[in-house]
């Protein structure tokens, strides 16, 4: 099972392609909160770029933490997957995630990576990698 | 947000409060440029100074912006302290995606705060915020109490302004995040006239896409041209820092205060020396992958023991030719070190650069002498303009508040207008001949991005002005257009006509689409007519006689073609606005606010 690494950050330039292509082709929105990887400089754009994106882990405090089921754990190699029929928009998997990868919208919907890679394509520095689970080496 | 009307908030910077308007007029302005001048005929007043509280300052998207790549600039309109007319200057960063994200157009900001304040708005909320404690603060200073005031990191975009802006100089510019700017023709004097220290944009809303299949489809066409192709390396390589070199060999690069136009000294600031030695990296603005933002580093040894500091400095031609050749310095370490003094100031550093060249000439000729200096100036003393730079923005005393007013206001005072190298406002690097120095000198923005006048240099050594002047109309035709998208210009290779009239049909715009060229000539008549209310007259415009010394590779300039070129030049622009021409593309009455 892969999942999607954002191996090569310091090489990004804060384009937001890979957000924009998330939320137009996984999520037909557009935007650059409404999807599953989301950009941020930290302190100011002098120190570079960081992701914010689901970091895969194994087992998932935002699955643990969803009274209803809705966000639930990969059946292998990490992540998650959401079922937007059945949540409740409580946002307990947005305050559980230590890593602040699951973005809540204007309406509480959750927002979070589901390691399809759809990204990967649409950075031109790839920062961005699809990798086995079990090779991952997060920066 | 496809809408066919314009969605603008209007601020009163007095109250506090705003309004959400709908403004008509999507399929005959596009945005930007010709939203910019639609909203100031609107509320703007023609007959008021630039500084009266009720002028607007205008920040204004395009139809595409988020949409596609590159759609990454705002426009920003307003009374320039400059000269006291109306306006333009654009800027990339985030400030564009993060009006769309709040879901507006443009941003109409009017009214004076009663302290020094700060705007802060998105999709949800409006507030202005007392920040008196800001005042006088430096650019970079400013940014970091901001960030830390405000949410919304990564997705918000931060304008504000230095001392520069605070002391309404004409050449305060408006910072937008850290790397970009608003610089031109001082409109963060028009942020400190309103006591608005910074504007903080949070970009988090969320559309529907358009409905359309075709628009991934072209999405796709265009990021790929504009990645995969090699139609961006120039500038995502060495950057637009590689024209240093071609022009300096064309006989086309202004030094030390245009007294030559080429030199060997070039060796030490080539785009080449910057990338080798200074580049710590490339970033962009947000919506565009192509990243052609350098960013350089300046170091310095604060205490012994080898105590340093660093900062990070974005650089381009224009900078390098402003602070760099213009000044005689050659040290590409020591042309990011005026940089950095200029931005933190928040001052435009093309005006600032060019300023401070007249001034070193003026020294050396004995008109001004350290008593209105400060520091002595001469030609490649890089320690001294950057405290040049700092009383420049500060406005230290009289002399420097007269330069922070613009060469020729000094000139005015103290002698040395002969040797001013104003085009309109101070000289962008392209020393190129006549078509430029025309172009410039009248041209909308006195902005060589007005025009491809100094292309036409390049190519042509041909002195026929009505050739020259058939070229210098229809070319602003078409970049009023994308300027109304509003397109990096530097996306212009990919965005031909025929891509963006298909861009704009996959998201329903397609009566823009059928129409580019004649709300081309309309946005053009329109900032041309609001342009001419508040004063513009061709025939008001001089060029320095430097200009009339100076040899390219086409050799010495011809002064009577220049002015003939000169006088050809303001006649066209005056047709542009005649009543038969506003007439036909029913420009006759705006409906004022």
């Amino acid at each position: 099972m892969k999942t999607l690494t954002a191996s090569r950050m310091e090489r990004c330039i804060g384009c937001h392609s890979c957000s924009f292509a998330c939320a137009r082709l996984v999520h037909k929105l557009l935007s650059w909160n409404t999807a599953g990887i989301r950009i941020a400089s930290s302190g100011g754009l002098s120190t570079g770029f960081v992701a914010k994106v689901c970091l895969a882990c194994s087992p998932a405090p935002c699955a643990e933490a969803c009274p209803t089921g809705a966000m639930r754990a990969r059946k292998k190699g990490g992540g998650v997957i959401h079922k937007k029929d059945i949540c409740i928009r409580c946002g307990k998997c947005a305050e559980a995630c230590p890593v602040d990868a699951i973005y809540l919208d204007l309406k509480d919907r959750p927002y979070v990576c589901i390691h399809c890679g759809r990204c990967v394509e649409y950075c031109p520095h790839e920062c961005l990698e699809m990798v086995e689970s079990d090779q991952r080496r997060d920066s | 947000m496809i809408r066919d009307y314009f969605r603008v908030l209007v601020v009163d910077l007095g109250s506090g409060k705003g309004n959400v308007v709908k403004v008509d007029g999507r399929n005959e302005f596009a945005g930007g440029s010709g939203l910019g001048a639609l909203l100031f005929e609107k509320y703007g007043h023609a007959d008021r100074p630039w500084d009266d509280p009720d002028q607007p300052l205008i920040f204004s998207i395009g139809p595409l912006t988020g949409l596609f790549p590159l759609m990454s600039k705002t426009v920003c309109s307003f009374k320039s302290p400059y000269h006291d007319q109306f306006a333009e200057s654009h800027a990339g960063g985030r400030s564009a995606l993060a009006i769309r994200f709040a879901d507006y157009d443009a941003l109409v900001i009017a009214g004076r705060a009663p302290r020094l304040s700060c705007l802060s708005l998105g999709m949800k909320h409006l507030e202005v915020k007392d920040v008196q404690f800001l005042a006088g603060k430096d650019v970079f200073s400013t940014g970091k109490i901001l960030r830390s005031m405000y949410p919304g990191s990564g997705h918000r975009s931060i304008l504000r302004i230095g001392p520069a802006g605070e002391n309404l100089s004409g050449m305060a510019c408006i910072n937008a995040d850290t790397y970009r700017h608003f610089g031109r023709l001082g409109s963060g004097a028009v942020m400190g006239a309103k006591n608005l220290k910074g504007i903080v944009i949070q970009g988090d809303g969320s559309f529907a896409l358009p409905e359309s299949k075709e628009y991934s489809k072209i999405y796709k066409q265009v990021y790929e041209k504009m990645t995969a192709t090699d139609m961006m390396s120039k500038y995502h390589n060495l950057g637009t820092a590689a024209n240093l070199d071609a022009l300096n060999e064309l006989e086309s690069l202004p030094w030390r205060n245009l007294q030559a136009t080429k030199d060997e000294a070039i060796t030490g600031i080539t785009g080449k020396k910057f990338a080798d030695d200074t580049l710590l990296r490339n970033a962009a603005c947000a919506g565009c992958p192509v990243g052609c933002i350098h960013i350089g580093f300046v170091r310095e040894k604060f205490m012994e023991d080898n105590q340093y500091l660093y900062r990070q400095v974005a650089y381009d031609y224009e900078p390098i030719f402003a602070t760099g050749s213009m000044l005689g310095v050659t040290d590409a370490f020591q042309v990011l070190g005026i940089m950095d003094e200029v931005e933190k100031a928040g001052l435009d550093v093309m005006s600032g650069g060019v300023a401070l060249a007249w001034a070193t000439e003026a020294f050396e000729k004995g008109l001004v002498s350290e008593a209105e200096t400060l520091v002595p100036l001469a030609f490649g003393d890089a320690e001294n303009y950057k405290k040049a730079v700092q009383y420049l923005g500060s406005a230290e005393n009289d002399f420097y508040a007269a330069l922070g007013k613009g060469s020729l206001v000094a000139a005015a005072k103290y002698g040395g207008e002969d040797f001013a190298c104003v085009l309109g406002q101070e000289m962008a690097g392209y020393a190129t001949g006549e078509a430029f120095y025309v172009a410039e000198g009248l041209g909308f923005r006195h902005s060589h991005l007005d025009s491809g006048g100094y292309s036409w240099d390049q190519k042509n050594d041909r002195k026929d002005a009505g050739e020259v002047c058939d070229f210098l109309i229809s070319d602003e035709t078409g970049r009023a257009f994308l300027t109304s998208m509003v397109a990096c210009l530097f996306g212009r290779g990919v965005y031909k006509d025929e891509i963006l009239a298909e861009c704009l049909k996959s998201v329903g715009y397609g009566e823009i689409a059928d129409n580019m060229d004649l709300i081309g000539e309309r946005v053009r008549a329109m900032r041309w007519k609001v342009r001419f209310s508040t004063g513009y007259d061709p025939e008001k415009i001089s060029i320095p006689k430097r200009y009339r010394e100076v040899s390219t590779w086409k050799g010495k300039t011809d002064p009577e073609y220049m002015e003939k070129l000169k006088a050809e030049y303001g006649r066209r622009i005056c047709e542009l606005v005649s009543d038969e021409a506003l007439e036909k593309l029913n420009l006759k009455k705006v409906e004022k606010k």
